[in-house]
């Protein structure tokens, strides 16, 4: 007689899931809790860049705080693509959020007129930095706090400017992967043009994230989970992962971790902070 | 046993406020007074303190004076009490918790349990702060012999074990336990939840325990501390749980000759006394057999 096998088996590489209503149920508590109960802030500002990141914060922060205590602020450059103020504008519609349209041309142009020759990435960030300021401005303005959107994927790849898109005080989704955040946006009802859409940085004509990137999102947050977890590339190889892919990944997050820190300071005295004198941030 | 679990959200390091919060709590609790009242690891100045732990560590006999103080301060009359703290002694720092029998004329310590196991990986960092306790001991109340474990201690199979085998019929456990894991659709709780509730009812279960486990909640720089206290039966089962992220109270009546039952039933204990001490005497075991 053959007995029956059962074995285990890895399947093809596939980018971590999500329990969405937990997990939208989480963040939604940490929302109320880091706003409102530490810091005493009913109130959220949010930067609409037309992407799925930015709607799913707002999403949340609309379930956290009431749409009422939600302002979605549209940023755009001139080169900016039309397209990206409309897209935000559907989830300003879908959540009945407040929502504030600053063009920031003339505070990027007033400085790069000095700096003609500034090539795109410094011309990006530029951008990046400007909307920063804007973001953090339009919040004391309020009386409320800016929400960062940031994903745990651009976080860890570095695709991002420092400094910039990682400066709100607080952010939701920054421990959630792309195709996480791609999930939760489904089960929350962001707008479905938002969630089929190439994410672009939108900081010059034609970018996608996945061009710049060199891998999908899908591919590269399969790599990164396993990568997090300690496995080597052997083994990421043996589990069916593309080499040349695994080593790009593994590249960019080895050599962006000083991205994920604040400034390296000297330190000279017993009383370091953050080396010897330790409090945590919501001390 | 009339039991009742209050799991604080406490501002971080702000005892005085949180103390003041539990005597609220203490206060609906005293309407109908339980007979043992359980708080959570680290109840009135949150978990995650780093070097704010010497600031807000204080020594045990004020932390009972202070439960006192606050339960009669509340109408309360007599009642036992479980709670974590910071404790500070003479200059040497644990996680501790106390079992005190407050009274109306005063508080009594019955038990200290220091933390044993400091949690010291990831994002935990006890041991960079903390000393650890060297002892589980077990303690007899009015309502029997129980053993108080914190946290990580709970989480070691080994534990619960000695405990049981040392007499104890009722486990309480203060925690704080940062939630984590969403990334399996359909789970319906984070899967850190899960573990534990794996953990408590496996423990209840083999030792014919209840299990008491006050978990603390509210989010702290982030992390978000996922309560879920429960009280599981000597069958192993879930009698009462709490949500992860709201403060609230739990109460239950036990009923103890449940444990004589639950050990007839499913006699894993008495068998365990029978055999450990051949697993202990064991030579292969990496154990110290004399000083060095």
């Amino acid at each position: 007689m053959t007995l029956p096998v059962f074995e285990r088996t890895f399947g093809a590489p596939s980018p971590p899931g999500i329990d969405a209503p937990v997990a939208a149920e989480w963040l939604v508590a940490f929302l109320r809790d880091e706003l409102i109960v530490r810091r005493g802030i009913d109130r959220a500002v949010v930067g609409l860049s037309g992407g799925v990141d930015s709607a799913v914060t707002a999403f949340l922060c609309a379930r956290a705080l009431g749409p009422e205590r939600v302002y979605a602020l549209r940023l755009p450059y001139r080169t900016s693509h039309p397209s990206s103020l409309e897209d935000a504008q559907l989830v300003v519609e879908a959540l009945g959020i407040h929502c504030a349209t600053i063009d920031i041309s003339p505070a990027v142009d007033g400085y790069l007129q000095f700096e003609p020759d500034a090539d795109a990435r410094r011309r990006g960030n530029v951008m990046a930095r400007t909307r920063m300021v804007v973001l953090f401005d339009q919040s004391a303005k309020r009386d409320a706090l800016p929400v960062g959107t940031g994903n745990k994927t651009e976080r860890l790849l570095g695709y991002f400017t420092w400094h910039a898109d990682d400066s709100p005080p607080v952010n939701p989704i920054g421990d959630l992967f792309k195709s996480q955040v791609w999930e939760l946006a489904r089960y929350l009802g962001v707008p479905q043009r938002l969630i089929e859409k190439a994410p672009t940085a939108d900081l010059q004509a034609d970018q996608t994230d996945e061009a710049d990137l060199g891998i999908t999102y899908a591919r590269a947050d399969a790599i990164l989970a396993q990568l997090l977890l300690g496995f080597s590339d052997n083994q990421l190889a043996q589990r069916g992962f593309d080499p040349a892919e695994v080593a790009l990944v593994r590249r960019r997050v080895d050599s962006t971790h000083w991205k994920r820190h604040l400034p390296t300071t000297a330190m000279v005295s017993g009383t370091a902070i953050n080396e010897f004198y330790l409090r945590p941030v919501d001390y | 046993m009339r039991v009742a679990l209050v799991q604080t959200k406490p501002a971080k390091g702000d005892y005085a406020r949180n103390l003041a919060a539990t005597g609220e709590a203490f206060a609906q609790l005293a309407e109908d007074s339980p007979d043992l009242i359980v708080l959570p690891e680290a109840a009135l100045s949150g978990y995650f303190l780093e070097g704010g732990v010497y600031d807000v560590a204080l020594p045990a006999s004020e932390f009972a004076r202070d439960l006192g103080q606050a339960w009669r301060g509340a109408g309360g009359k007599r009642a036992d009490i479980v709670a974590g703290f910071f404790e500070n002694d003479e200059g040497t720092y644990y996680n501790s918790a106390l079992y005190v029998e407050v009274g109306p004329e005063g508080e009594r310590i019955l038990h200290r349990h220091r933390k044993m196991f400091l949690a010291t990986y990831g994002v935990f960092d006890e041991e960079r702060f903390l000393s650890r306790g060297r002892k589980l001991g077990t303690f007899k109340t009015r309502f029997g012999t129980m053993a108080i474990l914190i946290c990580e201690d709970a989480c070691h199979a080994i534990m619960p074990a000695l405990a049981a085998i040392k007499g104890a019929r009722v486990l309480v456990i203060p925690s704080a336990s940062p939630g984590r894991g969403v990334d399996r659709a359909g789970e319906g709780e984070l899967e850190s939840i899960a573990q534990w509730r794996d953990i408590l009812r496996l423990a209840a279960l083999e030792h014919g325990v209840y299990v008491i486990y006050a978990g603390l909640t509210g989010f702290e720089g982030g992390k978000g501390m996922s309560g879920s206290s429960c009280i599981v039966d000597p069958a192993g089962r879930i009698v009462v749980q709490a949500p992860a992220a709201q403060s609230c109270i739990l109460r239950a009546d036990l009923d103890l000759r449940e444990v004589d039952l639950a050990r007839a039933r499913l006699p894993l204990l008495g068998d365990l006394g029978a055999v450990l001490p051949d697993l202990l005497l064991d030579d292969e075991l990496p154990l110290p057999r004399r000083m060095p």
